[in-house]
């Protein structure tokens, strides 16, 4: 596949010195507490901690740069972390970093089942082991018109999908949120048809810009960013990407996901960011890139057309919004 | 209460009032404005707004519930805060969300259901805010300028209705700012169907 440089970076992409000074202090945290850990995991090897994780917390040594990932600056760690709707633990933006402390990511098992040769249960771990991870920086957008830059660790979905072999029956992917309302107290609320359920169409799914995250910034994934796996699916709006994932399952038909569940003229299932087709209520022409002060133009599919435009071809995009 | 009494109050509930505004000021100097500030104030400003407009719609039936009556007094000054705030979420909105890109604007309030309804309800503030003058009330005579402001009614339930149809789906907040509009013009109503003879006590002179 031919992967394209991107364009040369504008005036308007040069982060401010605030935010790329904010960046750097993280940066150099994170280097120290990446020493620190390194340490204290020497001392402890093999070990594991009470809960049963194991110590290795700065868990990607020798992460893989990728071709797929945007030059441009990354949000800081404290907007990715701070600014982002998971309605398990609230509807504003600030409620999931103040409420996803209660969210138990170890021990985590993910049921791969459906339409496959052999269902089974496995751990994060051997998710990684099947698809390596790699650091993926991509543009995120979200359906109500704000974007930011991720440093995601993410494990190529397509890997995992030709080790989970599905049957030949199987024409989708769906994927489930963990169902807990202790951990997940929004999930008490009628808000929306719980747990939460996103789905792809396969060749979406085994797209290589498709990835499950596991990291941040280098570091595991924080309970509020969907702990500890999520699915990222950068061309599309930012509710096609569910969190905290605990199944997989392949299927025939197509899944219903959870927003269209809950406003079908509004959220559809393909949900490609597209500046032509605006939402109902408003208009998805322009998006705010936190960080910056004007907005900037949407791009179709986010920017990342030359890698999955060919997917749609011939497809009406107003009617598959 | 009269003259330093009232004075006081006054320039009591002038700074509480500036109180929002004087928040968001401290907040954008200590991050708390969260990774985006400029939704956040826009959203701040109309909350105010709206939650002014209710303040201003409770004097009457306080008044009546408590019998204070020179509460009437401070009704004009919340009125005006309530369009200062209009004002400010209107000029955040047209300055810096959209940074005067008129053709969107335009578009916006064309096209966009819950935009339309809330410049709708702020063009109505306007000539409230314009007639809130002593001389303008002499001048289109009490009745007339009653008549008038019942706008005000309008332009609450246009601003509740702008809430309700931006939020995704979280309608509780929306959902409480309607309810107490309901209870306020509820009053009202009530009170004019138990009534027999209108204007009695609305007209009665200051205690």
């Amino acid at each position: 596949m031919l992967i394209r440089r991107p364009p040369d970076i504008r005036p308007s992409e040069i982060t401010a010195k605030d935010l790329y000074l904010d960046r750097r202090r993280f940066l150099e945290a994170a280097a120290g507490i990446a020493v620190g850990t390194a340490a204290l995991g020497a001392a402890l090897v093999g070990t594991r901690r009470a809960d049963g994780a194991p110590v290795a917390r700065t868990a990607f040594p020798n992460l893989r740069h990728s071709p797929y990932s945007t030059s441009e600056t990354p949000n800081s760690y404290r907007d990715i972390t701070t600014y982002n709707n998971f309605y398990e633990f609230g509807t504003d933006k600030e409620d999931p970093s103040q409420n996803a402390g209660t969210l138990v990511t170890h021990p985590w098992a993910v049921r791969i089942d459906g339409d496959v040769k052999r269902p089974q249960t496995v751990d994060v771990s051997t998710l990684m082991r099947w698809s390596p991870p790699e650091e993926r920086i991509y543009r995120l957008r979200c359906v109500e018109a704000w974007s930011m830059v991720i440093p995601w660790v993410g494990l190529p979905l397509a890997a995992i999908i030709k080790h989970a072999e599905p049957t030949s029956r199987a024409k989708y992917v769906e994927f489930t949120t963990l169902m807990d309302p202790k951990q997940m107290p929004g999930e008490r609320t009628g808000l929306l048809a719980w747990p939460y359920v996103e789905g792809l169409r396969m060749d979406e799914a085994m797209n290589p810009l498709t990835i499950l995250a596991v990291g941040l910034y280098g570091d595991v994934l924080p309970n509020q960013d969907g702990a500890p796996i999520r699915l990222v699916v950068p061309w599309k709006y930012g509710f096609k990407s569910i969190k905290s994932i605990v199944r997989i399952r392949f299927t025939e038909t197509q899944p219903i996901n959870t927003w269209n569940r809950a406003a079908s003229n509004e959220y559809g299932f393909y949900a490609n960011v597209n500046p032509a087709v605006d939402h109902p209520r408003w208009s998805q022409a322009t998006e705010r890139r936190l960080g910056e002060f004007r907005r900037r133009p949407t791009l179709l599919f986010n920017g990342y057309g030359d890698q999955v435009a060919s997917m749609y071809r011939g497809m009406d995009l107003r009617k598959y919004f | 209460m009269r003259g330093t009494a009232l004075t006081w109050t006054k320039a009591g509930v002038f700074v509480l009032c500036l109180v929002p505004l004087l928040r968001l000021g401290v907040l954008a100097f200590t991050w708390g404005l969260g990774a985006n500030p400029i939704a956040f104030v826009l959203h701040s400003l109309g909350t105010w707004t709206l939650v002014l407009l209710l303040v201003t719609l409770s004097v009457t039936p306080v008044r009546r519930l408590t019998g204070w009556n020179s509460l009437i007094r401070l009704r004009r000054m919340l009125g005006l805060f309530a369009f200062f705030y209009a004002c400010l979420h209107f000029l955040t909105y047209v300055g810096i969300d959209q940074f005067f890109d008129w053709h969107t604007i335009v578009a916006d309030i064309a096209k966009r259901p819950y935009i339309t309804v809330g410049f709708a309800s702020f063009l109505l503030l306007i000539p409230l805010a314009v007639t809130s003058t002593n001389a303008m009330q002499r001048r289109l005579g009490g009745k007339r300028w009653q008549r008038l402001h019942r706008l005000v009614y309008v332009a609450a339930a246009g601003g509740v209705v702008h809430y309700l149809w931006l939020v995704k789906k979280d309608m509780t907040q929306p959902v409480i700012y309607g309810l107490l509009l309901v209870l306020l013009l509820g009053m009202r109503l009530a009170w004019r169907f138990a009534r027999p003879a209108p204007g009695v006590m609305v007209n009665r002179p200051p205690a």
